[in-house]
């Protein structure tokens, strides 16, 4: 396989994941304004903006910070390079250029959800909003779908290497969130605020369900915590994520006969996680800790990219 | 004024009560069908070719920087009777093409024996000197041409133009077909229609058989695209696909020990052939622009080693360019040793006095082309044009003559076409695909059929408001099946 391919394809893989997680981000901070009452629901606005990265290139465009104009910016924005819009144009430019990679399925359902949102200059009220991120997150799905019926070759594992990688970085900034998002005066820690801000958290990576099926004890921030960094069980888990990180690049290994850097340092990681504790992870500072988990990744990507001679 | 008298492949002549026999099921056809389901399968066959991203970009259009090619649900047929005789005179002109090629950048024995001026050819920005004595592998120089052919009666063909650079529509031809037996199964219930599913394998099996490696088998051939930014990308893709063959753009090429090689992620593979769809001008820095970043530095001293085919070799624009055109039934002659069976269009060279005058004189009856333009661009359509555009182009000719030729306007047959009016005649051309391997000259059973949509227009261009047809070749001329 050409470079150039590996390199689009896992972009690909790193787009949509960005674009769905971004879907669902919306989804659940709709939710969180809606249940909490004025200002804990502006935080959420606030916070779906420090969770995306976007926090202070929104600053720049000098908006007001409104739920419109936020949701707006993290959907439809041409200016900012990781809305919903920007992610798909991304994504598309990707799969055009190799899609001789692609199967059919999985370049039509690209091309799909990017015609759906090509037209869009306004997200609306929050039903409208709803209702095209619902949209959207049906469109990444089909994407998920048609990778499912691919030939498990290396474009298959190039597409999940980069979801994957993606999926671990977007975890961790949710979690992340958490220490930024500051209590309104007068409220507690495990207040009904608190315990909405962890809930909306769950919502997020679809965990819920999961959490009521791992956990017989009510809502405790630390379980939270743990269910989204170690539980392998979780899709959506650090732990879970670094597998999948692991299990694709042992397949490219597998079919080129070549292993390198990145296979260790994906290795190392998932080895560690599988042997932490979440009090461990307190006791180091769980901010401190995921930073940590932040910067690892972007090293394993790196080192792909060295691996694979991506430029 | 094309329009009135011009014969309709389908009806025949205007007024001529027999018509078409062997086409009155494909009329019943039209006239049964309501216009509200063509319209509906008209819809379809344009949502489907958007879904797949069959799109191409129209330089200076940033507004709709992809747009489909619109698609006309109505075929045109031809007889097997009428696909025999054409072929016949296809393989004739592409084996004098390449017999010519080979000729001009080996010995120049056509110059020498004067049948073309040898300042036509040595004097054209098209001629390549830096080729000359080129040997691509197994002597094949345009390995895939594209021959527009114009029809003005039953029996009478002509070639407009000769496509042997890096011809493209191939995909359009392909991809109408899918959608007419998704859309339209009922015709070919009707018709016995001659596939066209297998021309990828014809295309991969000429590009293996020009492998300079002994073994045929196992040669590494890769599609070379400019990029997704090119307008004819969605075409690159589909070819490099349905072939099973790499689509690579020029970063992913280096030359090395004049071998050309890719990268992959297992590291360097060493390229056999190399089916480029980028310009000459484009394709080597150190050779031609210098300031090309879609190029791959060096290419052009493996194949002039003899270590990688390029398809279509470097410098076969000399056989297609326009000023060469009006000398090809003398080449045809000359390498074939028989009179060519497929006519050229009578072309006034504008480069001598005597042409250039009755050019000026009659310039509201002519076409004028540029020797050098091409996609409709740069042209003259007399009976149909301004007076301003006219004199503008009166002052052109004047000023740079050797620049132009000029052509009778011809009444260019049509083929009934769906309208918003419902089903009217419109003018067409038609571009078969001919591929020349190791092995001879193989053509598809197919084409593809452009269709100037305007009333009474005969630019077929797709950036000038052109459409495309399928267009069915009958096995047998029974007159169908049953």
């Amino acid at each position: 396989m050409l470079s150039r391919t590996a390199n689009s394809l896992y972009w690909i893989g790193r787009y949509v994941e960005r674009a769905e997680f971004t879907a669902r981000l919306i989804e659940a901070t709709i939710r969180l304004d809606a249940l909490s009452a004025r200002p804990a629901g502006q935080g959420a606005w606030d916070s779906a903006l420090l969770v995306a990265a976007a926090d202070y290139d929104f600053g720049l465009t000098g908006e007001t910070r409104s739920p419109l104009a936020i949701s707006r910016y993290l959907t439809l924005s041409a200016s900012n390079p990781n809305s919903i819009r920007s992610c798909l144009d991304a994504a598309r430019s990707n799969a055009k250029s190799v899609r001789t990679a692609l199967s059919r399925d999985a370049w039509e359902a690209i091309n799909r959800a990017w015609l759906f949102l090509r037209g869009r200059a306004s997200t609306g009220g929050s039903q409208t909003t709803l209702s095209l991120v619902e949209h959207i997150r049906a469109e990444t799905r089909g994407f998920e779908g048609a990778l499912h019926r691919m030939l498990r070759n290396e474009a298959y594992s190039f597409i999940g290497l980069g979801a994957a990688m993606e999926r671990a970085d977007n975890t961790a900034r949710l979690i992340d969130v958490k220490y930024h998002l500051l209590l309104p005066e007068g409220e507690r820690v495990g207040g009904p605020i608190d315990r909405d801000q962890w809930t909306t958290i769950l919502h997020t990576v679809s965990a819920v369900t999961a959490y009521r099926w791992l956990y017989s004890e009510g809502l405790k921030p630390w379980l939270v915590a743990e269910l989204l960094c170690l539980k392998p069980e979780l899709p959506r888990s650090l732990v879970a994520s670094s597998e999948e990180v692991v299990g694709h690049l042992n397949a490219i290994g597998k079919r080129t006969g070549l292993q390198g850097e990145a296979d260790r340092l994906a290795r190392v990681r998932h080895n560690a996680l599988e042997r932490t504790s979440i009090d461990t992870i307190f006791g180091q500072g769980l901010h401190e800790w995921l930073t940590a988990f932040i910067y690892e990744n972007t090293r394993i990507h790196l080192s792909i990219g060295q691996q694979f001679r991506f430029s | 004024m094309a329009g009135a008298a011009a014969f309709d492949e389908i009806r025949g002549r205007p007024g001529d009560p027999g018509g078409r026999p062997e086409f009155a099921q494909l009329l019943d056809w039209m006239e049964s069908t309501p216009a509200t389901e063509f319209d509906r399968r008209q819809k379809a066959a344009e949502a489907a070719f958007r879904q797949l991203g069959i799109t191409f970009a129209v330089y200076g259009e940033e507004e709709s920087a992809e747009r489909i090619i619109p698609f006309d649900i109505v075929p045109r047929v031809f007889t097997a009777r009428e696909w025999a005789s054409l072929s016949e005179g296809l393989v004739q002109r592409v084996e004098a093409i390449n017999a010519f090629l080979a000729d001009i950048y080996g010995p120049r024995r056509i110059l020498a024996d004067k049948i073309v001026p040898e300042e036509l050819i040595l004097a054209n920005p098209q001629f390549r000197p830096m080729l000359a004595g080129a040997k691509p592998p197994h002597g094949v120089f345009a390995h895939i041409c594209g021959i527009d052919l114009v029809r003005t009666g039953p029996d009478d063909f002509w070639v407009l133009e000769d496509n042997a650079r890096t011809p493209s529509g191939v995909s359009y031809m392909l991809e109408n077909r899918e959608a007419m037996l998704r859309l339209c199964p009922e015709l070919f219930e009707k018709f016995n229609v001659v596939p066209i599913d297998s021309y990828p394998d014809m295309l991969l099996e000429t590009l293996q058989s020009v492998s300079p490696r002994r073994q045929r088998a196992g040669a590494t051939c890769v599609l070379l695209t400019p990029g997704h930014f090119n307008s004819a990308f969605y075409e690159h893709s589909f070819l490099a696909d349905s072939m099973g063959i790499e689509l690579v753009e020029a970063a992913d090429l280096e030359v090395d020990d004049d071998k050309v090689w890719m990268r992959t992620i297992e590291g360097r593979v060493q390229v056999d052939v190399i089916y480029r769809r980028i310009d000459d001008d484009y394709l080597d820095p150190l050779v031609f622009k210098p300031d090309s970043l879609l190029g791959v530095p060096g290419i052009v001293a493996a194949y002039m080693a003899g270590n990688v085919a390029l398809v279509n070799a470097p410098g076969t624009g000399i056989a297609d360019d326009k000023a060469i055109y009006s000398y090809m039934p003398e080449i045809v002659k000359y390498y074939s040793g028989g009179e060519a069976k497929l006519p050229n269009v009578e072309t006034y060279r504008c480069r001598e006095a005597s042409a250039l005058q009755y050019t000026l004189d009659n310039l509201e009856k002519l076409v004028v082309k540029l020797v050098d333009g091409s996609g409709g661009y740069g042209m003259l359509v007399g009976p149909t044009a301004t007076k301003a555009q006219v004199e503008e182009f009166r002052t052109a000719l004047i000023a740079e003559p050797h620049r132009y030729i000029a052509q009778p306007t011809l009444a260019l047959s049509t083929v009934p076409t769906l309208t918003e009016a419902g089903v009217a005649p419109r003018h067409v051309d038609f571009r078969p695909f001919v591929l020349s391997g190791a092995d001879g000259v193989t053509i598809t059973p197919g084409g593809l059929t452009r269709v100037a949509l305007r009333e009474g227009s005969l630019v077929v261009n797709s950036s000038q408001g052109g459409g495309t047809k399928d267009s069915l070749i009958l096995a047998d001329d029974a007159g169908g099946r049953r």
